[in-house]
């Protein structure tokens, strides 16, 4: 038992960096997945040919694949940051796709006649968007978008494979030096998960029903 | 809204000239964002008083032609295609089953399978394959696959309940009436349909699993990423580091890409098919049909109607 409690210091690191990972490239992928989508429903030809392009390469491109190409290839090249800005970096950008996508089938789940409505008052591009359009898209978007932060949430484990000491990195390690106690130990960290997963799903399906609109 | 178009004016001269000149402004921003970066990649750089060639220097390159390369590049994507297609037929059979317990009018059966799955659901597949890698000790190729298949064994199972729940009440009902037994009419008449029903979203899932073979890099399987950067960067030398970045995503891309179309054009026959899509919203892309099936309405939401 106090081996076990022992633990618990290296649990609450690893605990405290995914969370760290999540939230900072969760902000962040909200942040460049809103531009995305912006641009994607934006009038200007080329910068929705430059988002649908982003969008269709980064979705199917691995998570591993873009993280060894931000812990490895991008040090190769000559950028030298901590593997922790680096991990940061790779969520973000694999992030992104899913949160534009989930913004813009939000926008595309509003009815035409909202914006024909708002265009028909006198409304231009900026306002239609801005005044009606995206506030009943949002609330459609936001368990969609709770449900790309579980993915998230997971995906933040991938980064433990390379150099930063995250929840599974730390899982690994504690696993490998106590062999007598693995099963616990694994258990422990597929709680410290749910901790955060589940929590969130719930939410997302209390404000679906909460939320929705009923037409 | 289907289109854009509705959220702002058929442009006339002026606006049109306007968002022209944006685009080609855009385009021109972008290009020339991707010409420096190709500048830079192009650049020899100095490291240690050697200087080193640019990346696309063909010094870089030349492993490209020889046949033992693309021999072990060949071995590391059927590493990847067997052990997805082995975890895809798995988590179909996996997803099949689960569907049908979390459907069940047994309460029994129904509430511990919904655990079960939120449990498996809410981990990350990394763990799981750790987890069984170190518990049953089984090899690489094995904790990757059957990791891969509970999680999106999980994920379909889910997928297909929803499936179910949004057939039109008075399939089953009809199926009952003729005297059909309750399993009968889940295997004969509603299955069927929900199967049909959710092929894009499966077939968009199958895609995700594939991708996620690749985490077999960090638990030990050589597969495709492994072989192509440990194997061949050790035995060719640092220097083709990024060409062989440069292979590796291309062969993802080609393969990814393809799936996904597929599941898109599988997504617009049957959408365009049997029954008209009872919700305003038509879901545009199956990866998005599954952020929304997570959140898959209840019967009582469904219902309505």
């Amino acid at each position: 038992m106090d081996q076990y409690l022992g633990l618990w210091p290296t649990f609450g690191q690893g605990f405290v960096m995914t969370l760290l990972l999540l939230v900072s490239s969760g902000v962040l992928a909200l942040v460049l997945g809103t531009l995305i989508a912006a641009m994607r429903i934006s009038p200007v030809a080329s910068l929705r040919v430059f988002a649908a392009t982003w969008v269709e390469i980064a979705r199917n491109t691995p998570l591993t694949l873009v993280f060894f190409f931000c812990a490895f290839v991008l040090p190769f090249l000559g950028l030298r940051w901590a593997f922790l800005p680096l991990a940061v970096v790779a969520l973000t950008y694999y992030t992104s796709p899913f949160v534009a996508e989930a913004l813009r089938s939000g926008i595309n789940g509003v009815p035409v006649g909202q914006a024909e409505a708002a265009r028909s008052v006198g409304l231009g591009f900026g306002q239609t968007v801005a005044l009606v359009v995206l506030p009943q898209a949002f609330r459609m978007t936001i368990p969609p978008l709770i449900n790309v932060f579980i993915a998230l949430t997971k995906n933040t484990s991938v980064a433990g494979g390379f150099f930063v000491i995250e929840l599974f990195a730390a899982t690994r390690g504690l696993a490998n030096e106590n062999g007598n106690m693995v099963i616990p130990i694994l258990l422990t960290t597929a709680a410290l998960y749910l901790v955060i997963t589940v929590p969130l799903g719930l939410f997302a399906g209390r404000l679906e029903n909460r939320l929705a609109v009923r037409r | 809204m289907s289109s854009p178009s509705v959220l702002f004016d058929a442009p006339g001269p002026r606006a049109r000239r306007l968002s022209l000149i944006l685009s080609v402004v855009a385009a021109v921003v972008i290009l020339a964002g991707a010409g420096w970066l190709v500048v830079i990649l192009a650049t020899p750089r100095e490291s240690g008083g050697v200087t080193l060639p640019g990346m696309f220097d063909a010094s870089r390159w030349e492993a490209l032609g020889l046949s033992r390369f693309w021999q072990i590049v060949g071995a590391g994507v059927a590493a990847t295609l067997s052990a997805a297609a082995v975890a895809a037929v798995g988590a179909l059979a996996l997803g099949v089953v689960i569907s049908l317990l979390r459907s069940s009018s047994i309460a029994a059966v129904r509430i511990p399978t919904a655990w079960v799955v939120e449990f498996l659901r809410g981990m990350p597949v990394l763990l799981m394959m750790l987890f069984i890698l170190l518990i049953a000790s089984t090899g690489a190729f094995w904790a990757v696959v059957i990791a891969l298949v509970l999680y999106n064994g999980t994920l379909i199972g889910e997928a297909l309940r929803a499936g179910l729940v949004a057939l039109p009440r008075g399939q089953r009902e009809a199926a009952l009436s003729l005297g059909m037994r309750d399993f009968q009419s889940k295997r004969l008449v509603e299955f069927p349909q929900a199967f049909r029903q959710m092929l894009p979203i499966i077939v968009a899932q199958l895609v995700v699993l594939l991708k996620d073979t690749s985490l077999g890099y960090i638990v030990g399987y050589h597969e495709l990423i492994r072989t192509t950067m440990n194997q061949l960067s050790s035995a060719l030398g640092n220097r083709y580091l990024f060409t062989l970045f440069v292979v590796a995503l291309v062969i993802y891309l080609a393969i990814n890409l393809t799936l996904s179309w597929f599941a898109r054009w599988l997504a617009r026959r049957t959408a365009g098919g049997a029954r008209p899509r009872r919700r305003g919203a038509a879901t545009t892309s199956p990866d998005q049909a599954i952020l929304e099936m997570t959140t898959a309405p209840e019967p009582h939401e469904r219902n309505e109607r």
